[in-house]
């Protein structure tokens, strides 16, 4: 493995600055046929909450312009079956980065406590689900309650707290400075924008859940924009991600200020595009002259 | 399970608005079990591949059949023979292999998958569709590989007057068959596991969901059954009709 890649992100040595975005991968095992899953900085695991859930009903996905709109809900086990059944299957397997929601500011504090265990890489706090109404996206949306959300996960847990910020927010900036405030050690944006699709033949919405977040192409320049604006306002890093499919989004990011990325709805076209991602990553650098993925991070000029 | 890059070998219309479409992929067509399905990139403007039932893997092609329903389908139907696809697949668990005589029953696209299990089992099947036109090219289809074919149409212009599910009682009495399996809209594969399960004859259903990753990763494809939450792409698209009806 070539060193150019090789990086560090809150203590944690990363073998290429390239994540799975959460809710696209799984948890990672699905994808073992096609990556190598050592290969990747780690995997944004599906998101976890307290209790079981169950997601929203009727459709869940359609496709948009250059891009798709998902309303799943945060289906998952909960986080005891995480803990029981999942983590010990796949915690050799990779760095696990483990996605959390919660209804209340405890909630939050309560993950992270259960999460502090071996195995787990780091914990990102969701605070940016567009889909559920009692979870996540009203924290991300007020600077307060961010700030609070990131103080219970610190103060319960000693791995590195990533808050996942919510780009459906006037200014970025004023979150991401009250999350850093907080505690938190690394920040990771954007999530999905809200967004609707209506059939005009039915007169009804696409999606059951009437509204979704978009993700895909389509949100790149968006999510460029609220990287490089954020890498100005903290000191913090940030782990850039939104419409990544190729090494030349991933070195868009890169230059506006993100210490490594996240790819997500890419995943889905092609399970494999995260080692091509890598791959011409290198090829990138290497045409650039440059040693190492560090020496690119925040060069943009202006 | 993996990405297969294959060549079109014919990809035309045998109805209105239905497509068949035919690849040259014999790694493929070697290893794909009746009721397991593809995920086709359209191409690379779009975001999300497409899932389509896997309907013949004779002499190395593979089959499928589909519906112009969209943007994807209208684009698919665009490709020409001679152009490269890729194809990820097979994907889903397919049919229980079985000893003995299977009853096929279907309807529409559903037939597709079915095609399949045709050529790999010996099997009946019992067809239906709104009329003549719409049964006359599955039958095509099913003639080299289905021993018997029973049909139903909506308006009787062909076959028996009616839903698969009314001719259905009549022909689970002619034969004695080791199991049921039906693909088709799910008010109609409901009637088919209700009038197996009398009988006592085991019954698997195909479901169809939209789909993005179709390796259970993503969630999309969720269903409850009586075993929980169960992803059609992945823990289907075949399921015992006891476990989701």
């Amino acid at each position: 493995m070539s060193e150019l890649l090789q990086t560090e992100l809150c203590g944690i040595k990363l073998n290429t600055p390239i994540f799975a975005a959460s809710g696209t991968f799984g948890f990672g095992e699905e994808f073992e046929n096609f990556v190598d899953l050592k290969r990747l900085g780690g995997v944004m695991v599906k998101c976890i909450t307290l209790k079981p859930r169950r997601g929203n009903d009727g459709i869940r996905i359609t496709e948009t312009p250059s891009g798709m709109l998902n309303a799943i809900g945060l289906e998952n086990p909960g986080v005891e079956t995480f803990l029981t059944k999942i983590l010990p299957r796949i915690k050799d397997k990779m760095n696990v980065v483990v996605n959390v929601s919660g209804s209340s500011v405890e909630d939050y504090g309560e993950l992270a406590r259960m999460l502090d265990v071996d195995g787990v890489a780091a914990i990102e706090l969701n605070i940016s689900c567009p889909n559920v109404k009692d979870g996540g996206i009203i924290f991300g949306t007020d600077a307060r309650q961010a700030a609070k959300v990131t103080a219970a996960a610190k103060k319960a847990t000693k791995k590195p707290v990533i808050v996942k910020l919510s780009p459906n927010v006037t200014d970025i900036t004023t979150i991401a400075r009250a999350c850093e405030a907080a505690g938190a050690d690394c920040l990771s944006l954007i999530n999905t924008l809200m967004g609707m699709e209506i059939n005009v033949q039915t007169w009804r919405t696409t999606l059951g859940n009437l509204t979704g977040g978009l993700s895909g192409g389509a949100i790149k320049p968006v999510a460029v924009r609220m990287v490089w604006q954020t890498a100005q306002a903290v000191n913090i890093p940030i782990i850039g991600m939104g419409g990544i499919r190729s090494a030349e989004d991933a070195a868009e990011f890169f230059l506006a200020g993100a210490a490594a990325v996240a790819v997500g709805t890419a995943n889905f076209a092609e399970p494999s595009v995260t080692m091509k991602i890598a791959d011409d990553l290198e090829t990138y650098l290497r045409g650039f002259g440059l040693k190492n993925i560090r020496e690119l991070v925040g060069r943009l000029k202006t | 399970m993996k990405t297969f890059n294959v060549e079109i070998l014919a990809n035309e219309a045998v109805a209105e608005n239905i497509f068949r479409l035919t690849v040259d992929a014999p790694e493929l067509a070697a290893q794909a079990k009746a009721g397991q399905f593809v995920h086709v990139k359209i191409s690379d403007e779009f975001t999300l591949r497409r899932p389509f039932g896997v309907a013949s893997t004779a002499g190395g092609k593979v089959k499928i059949f589909y519906r112009l329903v969209g943007r994807g389908t209208e684009f698919l139907s665009r490709r020409k023979a001679g152009e490269r696809l890729n194809i990820l697949g097979a994907l889903g668990n397919g049919y229980t292999p079985r000893e003995g005589k299977i009853l096929l029953v279907g309807g529409g696209m559903g037939l597709a998958p079915l095609l399949c299990a045709a050529e790999q089992f010996s099997s009946d099947v019992l067809m239906g569709g709104r009329n003549a036109g719409e049964v006359d090219f599955w039958q095509a289809e099913f003639n080299p590989c289905a021993e018997e074919i029973f049909l139903t149409t909506d308006d009787g212009s062909v076959g028996k007057y009616g839903f698969v599910t009314d001719a259905l009682p009549d022909v689970l009495a002619k034969k004695n068959y080791a199991a049921v399996l039906t693909c088709g809209p799910e008010i109609m594969m409901r009637g088919v596991a209700k009038l197996a399960a009398e009988k006592n004859i085991p019954c698997e259903v195909s479901f169809e969901k939209r789909m993005a990753c179709g390796l259970g990763a993503c969630l999309s494809c969720s269903i409850d059954t009586v075993n929980g939450r169960r992803k059609v792409c992945k823990d289907g698209p075949i399921f015992d009709a006891k476990e989701v009806f």
